[in-house]
């Protein structure tokens, strides 16, 4: 009888669980512990302008995410317009529209980013250049003489574009630069010069985040791609690079904003920075994440059923604790899984109240039990008993609790009442078999079962990894497989075979 | 208090969770479970095989049924009243003998028909069975049980367990109630188990609560000069249940009878590990040994095989300083 097949399905699941794990930490950014803080930037865009009267369309950019960050969520607020969002090759742009409008119009745009490192977003594809741009003269040799001359002193498409930044700057400024830029703006320009140099270049707009600014502009980059690669430029000192700060707003060469109906237009930001647990971060990614296979998750679902997965969740956790100390340690236990269900309680009562709860429960409830036993009764009907008397201890317990002023005494109710009533019958019957010498033995590795799985269930971290992380179910998967393949002894076992390694 | 992982692989020692998943995950078929589950199956299953025993009385299957042990228990004198499906031997009523009208049991109490009715009645209901689920009451003959073992035995009969792998008998204990153990032969309550020599049926060594015991604790006699009549027959019995119930690893319960001699008393598909500990060695060698041998050997070989190959010196044959002392006159 071969193994094989279960140590292929053993590394079959271990990997895909850890893949999916590793897979869901890097793509999304959900962290390995629920205490990381993550930097939410929230950026508010305020488009002024003048209307005339008539129809008005507004027309703006939007950011996407990128490297670097991640965009969370967005907000619109314009009384009176109507929105839409445009996504053509990966570039975004809001569309507002109203059909009369007079005076001065602001219309808002706020966006949730999180700074994320890993972060990808989708590259706009690098524009075309057009090299028989008609120049006027003089400007034509002008032009190519700023060009020849750049060209001369680079090797790439890089260095060749910021030798030319260079020529336009304050210190190198030549005739022909000087003479360039009297006509030309100096971005639209250099822009142009990159093109008929055949480099593809484009003019991008980006955002400097710094926290608590306001009413800043976009900063226009050149973005020079060469191949496969694309770096930016700052159009004023030829610098190469991209600072870590700085959000790109436009990507794609096109105008960030335009007002089609109204004059004076013009957009101003706000913004802020907030440090956020990620947790919570990775909670508000928009939901259209959530849309592929690989990131299968439950942050899809509404939040009333993720709490409730974020307990189910959990079961295996406990379910392993209870595998662990059964096969590895040899602990006796009332009920297989009872210590699971019994810990689950515990989480919502907090552990002092649990276990004080627990066995006034358990203890009244034997002495009930043990009179029913002289009525001789039938094993359903008899348990059917000890569960309304245990639904009686309880309601009794919450009520004198409540009257003495213990709140705590209320979350009694949340223990399994039907569970309970078995584990006393069990143990009532444990109890006249075999005596209350086994009974304790049983009781007590029930009530460590449930507080070691209690205290793993509720450990902040692994309700984290569980949660986030479902990958890690088919890794307990592979553990339990493994556990259960287990032939070696128990701990327990080195004690009781003790005497036979003696003489 | 603790011992390493090591030193028991050294001995040879089985933990549950080799037991459970090499020795009855491998070798024990669970649809074949009911066929030891269930006394009532495996008696007849025995009867069937030639096994011999306790002779079956009669079974009462319905209520209406017990109004009808009158006649069922005419002509026998002692007997036992067992549920098929019980554990742990409880709702086992023994009657000795017969007092006029009247039942008595061991310990002297006289019983009225009615009492006796009403036990079966219960069994029958599943007072006694796993679960609560209704039962078949068993009656078969008291066994006599052979007098030269009543020195090793404080109350109760001394049953033998031979723990049978693929039809080869590897391993041996007798256990030995004592007033500590309340009558019952669970070592765990304080009975004793003695290990048993495969090859001559005499005792290797005596273990009382992990402890090891030369003497019985209440009747103070020697454990050394255990030696178990008809040990042939015992294990020709033991070994034989393996071709009855295809389990291949198996605990079998025998009794000895002073009339018929050995006896299959019942059987364990799960048998527990405590032999280890009476018999001071570890289940895995010889294991190991058996699972190396073919099948289909007739029980008479197996039998020779494990005589030949598990023999064992006692360590109780110390010999005593007055014993040596005495003339051989």
């Amino acid at each position: 009888m071969s193994r094989l097949p279960f140590y292929l399905i053993v590394a079959l699941l271990l990997a895909a669980g850890i893949g999916l794990s590793v897979h869901r930490h890097v793509q999304f950014e959900v962290p390995w512990t629920p205490g990381e803080l993550r930097q939410v930037w929230e950026i508010e865009a305020q488009v002024n302008f003048r209307a005339e009267g008539g129809p008005v369309k507004v027309n703006m950019a939007l950011p996407s995410t990128q490297r670097g960050f991640r965009l969370l969520t967005e907000h619109t607020a314009s009384p009176g317009y109507g929105l839409s969002y445009l996504e053509e090759d990966g570039v975004r742009r809001a569309l507002w529209s109203t059909r009369e409008a007079a005076g001065s119009q602001q219309l808002y745009y706020s966006a949730q980013i999180l700074a994320a490192p890993q972060a990808r977003g989708n590259e706009v594809p690098a524009p075309r250049p057009d090299p028989s741009v008609a120049w006027e003269p003089p400007y034509d040799t002008a032009a190519s003489e700023v060009i020849e001359r750049a060209w001369s002193r680079s090797a790439d498409a890089f260095t060749f574009a910021r030798e030319l930044i260079r020529d336009f700057g304050d210190e190198r400024q030549g005739e022909n630069a000087r003479l360039l830029l009297t006509q030309f703006d100096r971005v639209p320009l250099l822009v142009r010069l990159l093109n008929q140099a055949d480099v593809p270049a484009r003019e991008v707009s980006g955002l400097l985040l710094e926290h608590g600014r306001r009413r800043q502009t976009l900063t226009s980059w050149i973005q020079v791609h060469d191949g496969d690669q694309s770096a930016l430029f700052d159009p004023s000192t030829g610098t190469q690079g991209r600072p870590d700060n700085l959000l790109l707003w436009e990507a794609a060469g096109q105008a960030v904003l335009e007002v089609e109906g109204g004059t004076n237009s013009r957009v101003t930001f706000s913004m802020l920075s907030r440090n956020q647990p990620a947790a919570a971060a990775v909670r508000s990614q928009l939901a259209e994440d959530a849309g592929t296979l690989l990131n299968f998750s439950i942050h899809s679902l509404p939040l009333e059923e993720q709490a409730l997965f974020q307990t189910i969740l959990l079961i295996p956790i406990g379910a392993l604790v209870v595998v662990i100390l059964r096969v590895l340690v040899g602990i006796k236990t009332s009920g297989t899984f009872m210590p699971v269900l019994i810990a689950l309680a515990f989480i919502q009562t907090t552990l002092v109240t649990g276990l004080v709860g627990f066995l006034l429960v358990v203890a009244v409830g034997l002495v009930i039990r043990n009179y029913l036993s002289y009525l001789n009764l039938l094993l359903v009907a008899r348990v059917t008993a000890v569960i309304i008397t245990v639904i009686a201890i309880i309601s009794l317990f919450s009520v004198l609790a409540f009257r003495f002023g213990l709140n705590a005494g209320l979350q009694i109710t949340f223990f399994p009442m039907i569970i309970l009533s078995w584990t006393i019958e069990r143990m009532s019957i444990l109890w006249e078999e075999e005596g209350p010498k086994e009974v304790l033995i049983q009781g007590g590795g029930s009530l460590l079962t449930a507080v070691l799985a209690y205290l793993a269930m509720n450990n902040p971290w692994v309700r984290h990894i569980t949660f986030n992380f479902l990958g890690v179910q088919l890794i307990l998967m592979a553990l339990i497989l493994m556990l259960g393949n287990y032939t070696g002894y128990r701990l327990l076992e080195l004690r009781r075979f003790k005497p036979v390694t003696e003489d | 208090m603790w011992t390493s992982p090591g030193r028991l692989r050294a001995k040879g020692i089985i933990g549950m969770n080799r037991r459970n998943i090499r020795y009855i995950g491998r070798y024990n078929d669970r649809r074949l479970y009911p066929l030891v589950d269930d006394k009532l199956k495996t008696k007849l299953l025995a009867q069937q095989h030639a096994i011999t025993t306790p002779a079956l009385i009669g079974t009462v299957t319905t209520q209406f049924g017990v109004k009808h042990i009158r006649e069922m228990l005419e002509g026998h004198h002692g007997f036992v009243i067992k549920p098929a499906k019980g554990s742990g031997g409880k709702g086992i009523l023994v009657i000795e003998y017969r007092d006029g009208a009247h039942f008595v049991k061991p310990s002297g109490a006289h019983l009225a028909l009615g009492d006796v009715e009403r036990h079966v009645s219960n069994i029958l209901s599943g007072l006694y069975s796993l679960g609560g689920s209704p039962d078949v009451a068993v009656i078969e003959a008291l066994i006599n049980f052979d007098e030269s073992l009543s020195e090793y035995t404080y109350e109760g009969v001394p049953d033998i367990r031979v723990i049978v792998f693929k039809g080869y008998p590897v391993m041996a204990m007798m256990r030995v109630s004592t007033a500590a153990s309340d009558g019952k032969a669970n070592l765990h309550q304080g009975a004793v188990g003695v290990g048993i020599d495969i090859a001559s049926g005499t005792a290797i060594r005596g273990v009382q609560f992990d402890r090891s015991r030369h003497d019985h604790p209440d009747t103070g006699h020697e454990l050394a000069s255990l030696s178990i009549p008809g040990w042939e027959t015992l294990l020709r019995l033991a070994a034989g249940c393996y071709e009855m119930t295809a389990l291949g690893y198996l605990g079998t319960d025998m009794v000895l009878d002073r009339d018929h001699g050995p006896m299959l008393l019942e059987l364990n598909a799960r048998p527990g590990l405590a032999i280890q500990m009476a018999n001071g060695e570890g289940l895995r060698p010889r294991l190991d040994l058996v699972e190396r041998q073919a099948d289909g050997v007739p029980v008479e070989e197996r039998v020779a095989f494990a005589q030949h190959h598990f023999a064992r010196r006692s360590e109780l044959a110390t010999p005593q300083p007055d014993r040596a002392a005495v003339p051989s006159a």
